[in-house]
């Protein structure tokens, strides 16, 4: 196993495939510089483990190494960008002379983005990155998920479990000069379970993960939380009643519902959109888009966490961005294109999916920030509405900003009083309104387990999001029953 | 093409211990180009190549892959392969297809276009006569997410242990368009795109792009509706992924996971009569087609739903032989190993014009656009964001947006009270327009 975790990304590129700082300047120099506004090659390795375990015993493992580079050239608004998976310096230098075909008219200004030196944090350096964690400690583990899971309730007929886990290494340089990589672990761990009762059969999943190692899932018998609740919520909804139809008040659990704020105003205040003039939210910096209870927050440094990262794929450090301050829209999550087209700073938000894909501007781990409410008081605050627990995807239409998100449990709320689990069911909204509508805040901020993902122009990222309890009238339930 | 490094890496899997493995191999080459508002924005150039290995030891098997073909890194991936397999429990149902099954002679399916390779300027001059044509539509197109022009030309091989080796090429080529329409500071973003196999299976860039216009515009002045329990009609695009979903519980993982509602319905009514779901990997030229499945065994076409009773389930060998049934040669490679694919999925057309559909309902929706993840495959539970067309007497009556349908699949699919003859294979897997007797819309 080759020891990623202790390698310097600069001398794995060179030893591994001889490309040098020296040689990438060439690349760089030689056919790009003078003639854009901006310029960048990216190397990645990347190693990515899969082991799943079903009918008891495990029965799929997969290992998979990817490799490339992505040489990209920027002029005005036009980017050119080209990707090799076999890394050397002829076939940079050939990426390198496709992408510059884009550039080959004068540049519209000179200036290129300057990002600051080095790697400013160091959020997640581990003693022993994920992949390089036994094997037969990660079976055990597997195994252990599972029997806990059937233990859970006589009821549960399926479990799988699953172990994924990822390292990263990855340099970037630009023609500015700088030069600067970055090592990433990733890791999730997930069960999914199938109960059956009297013919009727539901599905509950959860788990959790983020850029820690193996024994992060030890602490405190988190696999077994992660077991016990897939049970749980399995068997929940073997009991649960067709949802409602129609507008009423939602209140959202602390955690995973902050998908509502990825969504609802995420997407719309990424500087890509804004810049085009194609965002719901375009042009309404300094405008009240939101309650005044309401702060959102896109933070790429908080330790260990899978939406974090060192530096972004543009080499920029990453930051903590407040989007919306207590109510009004103050800022854009940006890569450096969009921050340059719109005289803006880069907020360390440029991610790809890999080295064949180019940067956007997309979310790291966004959040609201907590309030003052007692979640308890929340709760009997609503008269009749739903109680929103967990969710599965979300999905928002950045033009017209309406957004919608699965509630996979979710309860009736009556009098104040959790009454009956109700089916899964959509819920729609319109972002720039939907946060006009927050009318309470709970003191109880909590982050998701680390399981996010964010789909954008047909690329994956790693993502996190974070909610305080919340209560939003007049949200538009798309349960059945009428 | 490589086959040769695929042999190579199935022999030295076997002198690792492996007492059978088989290899997928793609390689391809793409090229891209997207212009916004008349200026180029995007030219993208890429290769790539991929090599994935499944290797079993006795009944316990692994998978591995690598996109970096150096010797050094090849002999990692199997070595790799064969350790884990080592690690993994014996499963009886586990191996490569029956050899006697394989294909013999593959198919011309006519999936290659042999002509010369498009330059960027030939692709950006495509995509910027798409995105003229929308924004020269109508004074209200303002705006524009930019279009796209891309060409992707691969190769794939597969190979067993056992010496078989078959490979087959094809390319494909796209165009498409993102408009805005604006009015009274209201904004709606629509879509349109054209797919072949072939540069001239493309339809006429400038049509894409006044299609993908009129959808915009049409989507001016959505409002909300009241909710409803109503006829709810799916045009072509938005019907085809409730398809998408009824074969997602219809394929071998799903089935013998115990997570899909078709579990023990085979031979069952599934579907209201007149509703005929087939698959078929053999139609030349098609987007889905391809000469043979991710384990070497002939493409063909199956019948998945005819005429309302479910008559076969998508199946693997492995989810095959676990379920005691025959593959139905649906093996699609996926990094992580095998599973199951559709080629060409297809409802059957009817007989009535869409605008016969639409005519015949008083008060209903019509919808153009789903969003969200509400779908349950253990369940058939339903329920996802929509917009479209409310339907007032027979006519397409005003735009409405931020409502969602719900419903539960197998309900939905039995309520199928109209069938269109509008089945076009503009992609992989297409349905006419379809009318659903009852459903709930949910507005305020």
């Amino acid at each position: 196993m080759d020891d990623l975790a202790r390698t310097r990304p600069e001398s794995f590129f060179s030893d591994r495939f001889n490309v040098t700082a020296s040689l990438l300047d060439r690349v760089l120099g030689s056919s790009l510089l003078g003639k854009v506004d901006d310029a960048d090659i990216y190397l990645e390795y990347r190693i990515n483990e899969e082991l799943q375990l079903e009918e008891e015993s495990v029965k799929k493992a997969s290992r998979h190494v990817s490799q490339g580079a992505g040489v990209r050239a920027q002029a005005g608004t036009r980017t050119g960008y080209a990707h090799t998976d076999d890394i050397s310096i002829t076939n940079l230098e050939e990426a390198a002379r496709q992408a510059r075909a884009i550039a080959d008219r004068a540049a519209t200004s000179a200036t290129v983005a300057v990002v600051s030196r080095g790697r400013p944090h160091d959020l997640y350096a581990l003693a022993e990155p994920p992949v390089a964690a036994d094997l037969g400690r990660k079976l055990d583990l597997l195994r252990r998920l599972d029997a806990a899971a059937r233990a859970a309730d006589p009821r549960v007929r399926q479990v799988i479990v699953s172990l994924t886990s990822e390292e990263i290494v990855m340099l970037i340089a630009t023609a500015s000069g700088l030069t600067v990589g970055d090592v990433r672990p990733l890791t999730r761990l997930s069960v999914t379970v199938i109960a059956e009762d009297r013919g009727r059969r539901e599905i509950g999943s959860h788990g959790g993960g983020g850029r820690v190692p193996l024994d992060w899932f030890l602490e405190g018998e988190r696999w077994r939380r992660y077991a016990a609740e897939a049970a749980r919520q399995a068997t929940l909804k073997l009991s649960a009643v067709d949802a409602p139809a129609g507008a009423m008040t939602v209140v959202l659990a602390p955690g995973w519902p902050g998908i509502l704020l990825h969504e609802a105003v995420g997407h719309g205040l990424e500087g890509d959109f804004n810049r085009k003039g194609t965002s719901a939210f375009a042009g309404r910096l300094g405008q009240k888009v939101a309650s005044e209870l309401v702060t959102v927050v896109d933070d790429g440094t908080i330790p260990n966490r899978r939406g974090s990262l060192n530096v972004d794929d543009e080499g920029t450090p990453t930051g903590r961005t407040v989007l919306i301050e207590r109510g009004v829209l103050v800022g854009y999550m940006q890569d450096r294109l969009n921050a340059r087209l719109m005289g803006m700073q880069p907020t360390g938000n440029g991610r790809r999916e890999s080295y064949a894909h180019p940067a956007l501007p997309r979310m790291t781990n966004t959040f609201m920030l907590a309030g003052e409410d007692d979640p308890a008081d929340i709760l009997s605050s609503v008269k009749r509405g739903l109680y929103a627990v967990t969710f599965g995807g979300g999905q928002v239409d950045i033009t017209n900003g309406k957004f919608v998100f699965s509630a996979n449990e979710a309860w009736l709320i009556e009098d104040g009083r959790l009454t009956a689990p109700v089916k899964g069911a959509s819920l729609i909204g319109a972002g720039p309104e939907a946060l006009t509508r927050v009318t309470r805040v709970g003191r109880d901020l909590a982050f998701d387990e680390g399981v996010g993902t964010c789909g954008k122009d047909g690329q994956s990222v790693p993502v996190g999001v974070g909610l305080p309890t919340i209560r939003l009238d007049d949200m538009t339930v798309g349960g059945t029953a009428v | 093409m490589k086959p040769d490094v695929l042999v190579a890496v199935l022999a030295r899997a076997t002198a690792r211990g492996a007492t059978a493995a088989d290899g997928y191999l793609v390689e391809d080459r793409h090229g891209g180009a997207s212009v916004r508002l008349g200026e180029v924005e995007t030219v993208t150039h890429a290769r790539q190549q991929r090599l994935s290995l499944r290797v079993f030891v006795g009944r316990a098997s692994a998978a591995a892959s690598t996109s970096d073909f150096s010797r050094g890194s090849l002999e990692r991936v199997v070595d790799e392969a064969t350790r884990l397999a080592r690690a993994t429990a014996e499963d009886p149902h586990a191996g490569l297809a029956d050899a006697a099954e394989l294909i013999g002679e593959p198919p011309d399916l006519d999936l290659e276009d042999r002509g010369a390779e498009a330059t960027p300027e030939a692709r950006i001059q495509v995509a910027r006569a798409c995105e003229a044509a929308a924004l020269a539509a109508d004074p209200r197109i303002r705006n524009s997410e930019g279009a796209e022009c891309s060409d992707r030309r691969a190769r794939y091989a597969y190979a067993t242990s056992h010496g078989f080796v078959r490979s087959y090429a094809s390319t494909g080529f796209s165009v498409s368009v993102s408009p805005i329409a604006a009015q009274n500071g209201e904004m709606q973003r629509d879509y349109w795109y054209s797919s072949a196999r072939k540069r001239t299976g493309l339809e006429d860039p400038a049509a894409v792009g006044r299609t993908a216009a009129a959808r915009a515009l049409r989507r001016l002045g959505a409002r909300k509706v009241k909710t409803a329990e109503v006829p709810v009609i799916f045009d072509p695009e938005t019907a085809a992924s409730l398809v998408r979903s009824l074969a997602g519980a219809a394929s071998g993982p799903s089935l013998y996971r115990r997570a899909s509602f078709l579990l023990d319905r085979l031979g069952t009514t599934v579907a209201a009569p007149g509703v005929t779901i087939v698959d078929d990997g053999t139609i030349p030229g098609a987007l889905g087609s391809r000469p043979f499945d991710g384990e070497g065994l002939a493409t063909r076409r199956t019948a998945l739903v005819q005429d309302g009773v479910l008559v076969s389930y998508l199946l693997d060998t492995y989810s095959a032989r676990k379920l005691g049934l025959a593959s139905t040669h649906h093996a699609a490679r996926d990094g992580a190993g095998v599973t199951v694919g559709t080629t060409n999925l297809m409802l059957l057309p009817g007989s009535a014009a869409p605008e016969e559909l639409i005519g015949a309902v008083r008060r209903g929706f019509y919808v153009t656009e789903l969003i969200g993840f509400g779908v349950n495959g253990v369940t058939g539970d339903y329920s996802r964001g929509a917009s479209g067309l409310w339907i007032e007497d027979g006519e397409l009556a005003y735009p409405v947006e931020e409502v969602t349908v719900a419903g539960n699949l197998l309900e939905m699919f039995a309520a199928i009270d109209g069938v269109g003859k509008d089945l076009t294979l503009r992609d992989r897997t297409a349905s006419p327009t379809l009318r659903v007797g009852r459903m709930v819309v949910a507005g305020h």
